[in-house]
């Protein structure tokens, strides 16, 4: 037993069910957001002092501790200690569930975090469960007709995609007779490659496992939850579902791809190809669906679900070259943690202004140049980021992603890609204009509590520093993509 | 080199920038000085910078006042900045063009902490694309002016701003996406963003997998739309008819320029064969630009919009220079981007002056004004006159230089019939400017002008330091061409001239 290489999950676990037992007995219901915080901080802190530690697998080789589960484990966490900051002000609301809220946050971070570690598709299946169903509950809280029908759609969506996925892995494990990865990769590497393909058992096994992990990264054709969801749930886990848990698919989806199907060339080029043609359609569709788009989060939706098409062509990359340097993979990190500090300064400075307006309409944001200069001039910065300009930190994203995809023949998938940034200009730019050039519907100016002024200075200047000094994490990204217990 | 001249030279507008922004409680005045010492610094750096750079003809293709770092390893980038003969008098203009658009807008109120704040934000950005040498730093910079432009067109601007600011960010969005894929393309083929040394070795030792003919319109692309080459030239009348004065100045003086210079810098020496391949083909487009931007100058009505389509002819002739691919002709296009970003930047001033003064742009309700604006229609004048290449004047001497080089590059055979037509453009030329000028300052004096006031004390200060420039560049244009020819002639070797 290796107890100690639990310590961040179990500590996590631990914070979660005392914050729900100190909602019972305290009054002054801040003191929960910031045991909540204390939580995150303390499994970070664990997480921190196993860097560097040697990859290992626990538990049968049932999870992994190496460096890429470490990587995802701090971004989550950081991911959950900024929508719980954000969050401070929105829950105030509720009358009641306030324990509740910030220790599913908890539970649902605690599922992600297990996600990036598994490397067994059982326990993958359980942790992808566990950060879901905390999500189900938390997109329904609000009670109103549409975030309950955001929440039942989300539930009815979520678990036809969880039966996908488990056919796709009952598929594999038919094949193959094993649920770990590793083992999976030994086993198709005795098949002949004609045996593999007499039987497309593993082949349709792979497909299913697609459109299971495609349903949570919000690829096309599997995102039509996306619009409804983010519209109809609670702000901050709006934030929280667009960058927690499409980072936590990408974990998952690099972790399986690549440790089982990596090998033999043919099969990873053709999984590879699948992202690429993915890819291509959820960047177009994603870009021109948002552009008329008139609520800012069905926007944002929309935009995600293209950003989820620019993050698959560092799939479809890694797809093409599974036997060359870790370029790819770390290529792919490197854009989740700047697209996760960029869409959260933007849901943040958006949660600032809807507390003040209640209303997601991109119209009543007109004029806020003149009534919040700042939350205006960071959601710009966050836009600008989205759009992949300099000097914001999703051009620097970009550009190595799209380096590492131009060094393996996908310049026309590339050429796509910044076609498609250029059209997604023109609705970010939409917002800045309404932002600075309309007028302001009233001279009020917008508050902000200390808490989202923290958070969303935290995110913005993380997009600044990656995007002009990118060089510490792209080192950190590149040494968590190199370092695989398989 | 012990002090960082570049960098300061780039980043000290910046700093303003930063300082204007956030600075609480700042009143209007100071706002202005803030702005008027942070572009100041960098002139007077970049006087420096002109004074001590070697002129000696061992300088040739030596890159100076170089500074580099290791800055993102993972790619293999570097924080690399430098000046040559060719980039030099870009950055001197701009820095240049920085410190007048102050002056310019000097009586700018609605809301000036953002419309400084974007302005010296755009001087760094244009400032930062002629020092680069890496090309990622190069492409970053080349974006980051793209932000400014559109708030500075669609807040300050006037007519159809927005329309005119979308459509410009549009355009540039489009090139640079094309550019970045070149870029891409580049940096994969040769595993080196350092634009020295890719141009050192050129693309030949390296395993093609991307056709070297697609990266170079790849680039090509996102260049010939800035600066502009016709077909794709539609967004610069709009831009510049719409944009604030002060915008429209940097926009003809230095932004253009960003074109030019990406021709020479990436294009032509990086690709010398496909370059001399496609030169029949860029040089009809020079010709037809030349000719086609001098007709449609000649049948606007609008003073703004008119000087902006003529600069559309004018840059035909840089583009001409450039891909007739002598050392002459290369000489000449560096030095008409020069001399093409004082002129017009002097011609957009006084346009914008008359218009402020007299609250009029249409030219056929314009007239007699040589009576109430004196000053003003001396200085316009001399513009214009500068603007159709008359003697004395730094239009000349770039104009001439092309022409010659031009006339004389064996580059293709048809080069001399595609010259003869290009200088038909300075007859055109001619008629656009005196007809204009006839139309504004002479004709019946008006008598709803009478008490329009003439240019102010600080006006006279940037209309006499270009016209000073104009006239320093038309009668020694040695104080230039020494410095450019020491930046073209590692170039004009590479294409075997």
């Amino acid at each position: 037993m290796h107890l100690e290489l639990l310590a961040p999950e179990l500590s996590l676990c631990f914070f979660a069910l005392v914050v729900v037992l100190l909602d019972l007995v305290v009054q002054r219901k801040g003191l929960l957001a910031a045991v909540s915080i204390v939580g995150v901080v303390v499994s970070a802190g664990f997480v921190v002092a196993m860097w560097g530690g040697g990859a290992q697998a626990i538990f049968n080789n049932m999870l992994a501790v190496d460096s890429f589960a470490l990587f995802f484990k701090l971004l989550f966490l950081g991911i959950a200690a900024l929508v719980i900051l954000a969050s401070q002000d929105y829950v105030a609301k509720f009358a009641r569930f306030q324990g509740e809220y910030y220790a599913l946050v908890l539970l649902s971070t605690l599922g992600m975090m297990l996600m990036a570690a598994t490397a067994e598709l059982i326990s993958m299946y359980l942790a992808l469960e566990l950060a879901s169903i905390s999500l189900y509950i938390l997109v329904s809280f609000l009670k109103d007709t549409k975030s309950s029908e955001a929440s039942l759609k989300y539930l009815l969506l979520g678990a036809v995609a969880s039966a996908v996925l488990l056919y796709g892995m009952a598929l594999v494990f038919g094949v193959t007779g094993e649920t770990r990865l590793g083992e999976i990769a030994r086993t198709i590497a005795t098949l002949s490659p004609a045996g593999i393909l007499d039987s497309p058992a593993l082949i349709l096994g792979i497909v299913l496992l697609v459109a299971g992990f495609g349903f949570k990264i919000a690829a096309v054709p599997f995102h039509m939850w996306v619009p409804d969801v983010y519209e109809g749930a609670p702000t901050p886990i709006t934030a929280y579902l667009s960058v927690g848990s499409k980072a936590a698919g990408f974990a998952i989806i690099l972790r399986v791809f690549y440790s089982a199907f990596g090998a033999p060339n043919w099969l990873s080029v053709d999984w590879g190809l699948i992202f690429a043609v993915l890819s291509a359609i959820s960047m177009t569709l994603g870009n021109v669906v948002a552009i008329p788009q008139t609520n800012i989060k069905r926007l944002l939706g929309y935009s995600s679900i293209a950003q989820a098409g620019y993050l698959m062509v560092g799939l479809a990359t890694v797809g093409l070259s599974p036997t060359a340097d870790a370029v790819g993979r770390s290529a792919v990190l490197f854009f989740l943690v700047s697209y996760a500090l960029t869409n959260l300064g933007a849901f943040i400075a958006i949660i600032a202004v809807t507390n003040k307006l209640n209303s997601d309409l991109i119209d009543d944001f007109s004029g806020m140049g003149k009534r919040a200069p700042l939350l205006a001039l960071a959601l710009t910065l966050c836009l600008v980021s989205l759009i992949g300009m300099p000097p914001a930190a999703g051009f620097m994203a970009k550009f190595y992603i799209f380096s590492t995809a131009v060094q393996h023949n996908l310049l026309w998938l590339v050429v796509i890609a910044v076609i498609n940034s250029v059209i997604s200009a023109y609705y970010y730019l939409r917002i800045v204009k309404v932002m600075w050039l309309g007028q302001p519907i009233s001279e009020e100016k917008v508050p902000s509590s200390g808490a989202l002024k923290l958070a969303l200075s935290l995110s913005c200047l993380g997009v600044l520093v990656l995007g002009i000094v990118p060089s510490f994490v792209m080192n950190f990204a590149q040494l968590a993509a190199r370092l695989f217990v398989f | 080199m012990d002090f960082s001249y570049l960098s300061a030279i780039v980043f000290f507008p910046v700093v303003g920038a930063i300082l204007v922004a956030f600075i609480p409680r700042l009143s209007n005045g100071l706002i202005k000085r803030i702005a008027a010492v942070f572009t100041f610094i960098p002139f007077a750096l970049s006087i420096f910078l002109f004074v001590v750079f070697d002129k000696s003809a061992g300088a040739a293709g030596v890159i100076q006042f170089e500074e580099k770092l290791l800055w993102i390893p993972a790619i293999n980038a570097h924080y690399h900045l430098g000046v040559d003969g060719l980039s030099l008098p870009l950055v001197l203009l701009t820095a240049f063009l920085g410190f007048l658009v102050v002056l310019i807008s000097w009586n700018i109120d609605l809301r000036p902490r953002e419309y400084f704040a974007w302005l010296l934000l755009l001087e760094t950005s244009i400032l930062g694309v002629f020092s680069s040498l890496d090309l990622l730093l190069f492409f970053l910079f080349w974006e980051i002016e793209v932000v400014p432009m559109y708030f500075l067109i669609s807040i300050w601007g006037t007519g159809r701003r927005e329309y005119s600011a979308i459509k410009y960010v549009v355009f540039t969005l489009l090139g640079s996406a094309m550019m970045l894929a070149g870029i891409l393309s580049l940096y994969f083929t040769t595993g080196s963003l350092d634009m020295l040394a890719i141009a050192g070795t050129g693309l030949a030792p390296f395993k093609v997998v991307v056709p070297v003919v697609a990266i170079f319109f790849l680039l090509l692309a996102g260049f010939a739309i800035k600066l502009p080459v016709f077909p794709l030239h539609t967004w610069l009348p709009d831009a510049h008819t719409d944009a604030p004065t002060a915008v429209s100045v940097m926009l003809a003086g230095a932004l253009l320029k960003m074109g030019g210079y990406g021709m020479i810098r990436l294009c032509v020496t990086m690709f010398p064969d496909i370059a001399h391949q496609y030169s029949p083909l860029l040089v009809a487009l020079a010709v037809v630009g030349v000719l086609y931007g001098a007709a449609v100058t000649l049948r606007q009505t609008d003073l703004k919009r008119l000087i902006a389509y003529s600069s559309i002819s004018h840059m035909g002739y840089v583009l001409l220079g450039i891909f007739a691919l002598s050392e002459v002709s290369l000489t000449g296009a560096a030095l008409q981007m020069f001399s093409h970003g004082i002129i017009t930047g002097l011609l957009f001033a006084m346009a914008g002056l008359v218009m402020h003064n007299t609250h009029e742009r249409n030219l056929a309700k314009l007239g007699g004004l040589a009576r109430q604006m004196p000053i003003v229609a001396v200085v316009f004048s001399i513009a214009g006159l500068a603007s159709l290449g008359l003697p004395t004047t730094s239009g000349f001497a770039a104009e001439f230089l092309v022409y010659v080089g031009s006339y004389s590059s064996p580059v293709f055979d048809g080069i001399r019939v595609c010259t003869l037509l290009a200088v038909f453009g300075v007859v055109i030329t001619a008629g656009y400017i005196l007809w204009m000028l006839m139309r504004v300052f002479y004709g019946q004096v008006r008598e709803q002008f009478d008490g329009v006031a003439d240019a102010s004390a600080l006006d006279r200060v940037y209309m006499f330091a270009l016209v000073i420039v104009i006239m320093l560049v038309g009668i020694y244009p040695a104080i230039l061409t020494n410095i450019i020819k020491i930046g073209v002639l590692p170039i004009a070797r590479l294409l075997g001239g």
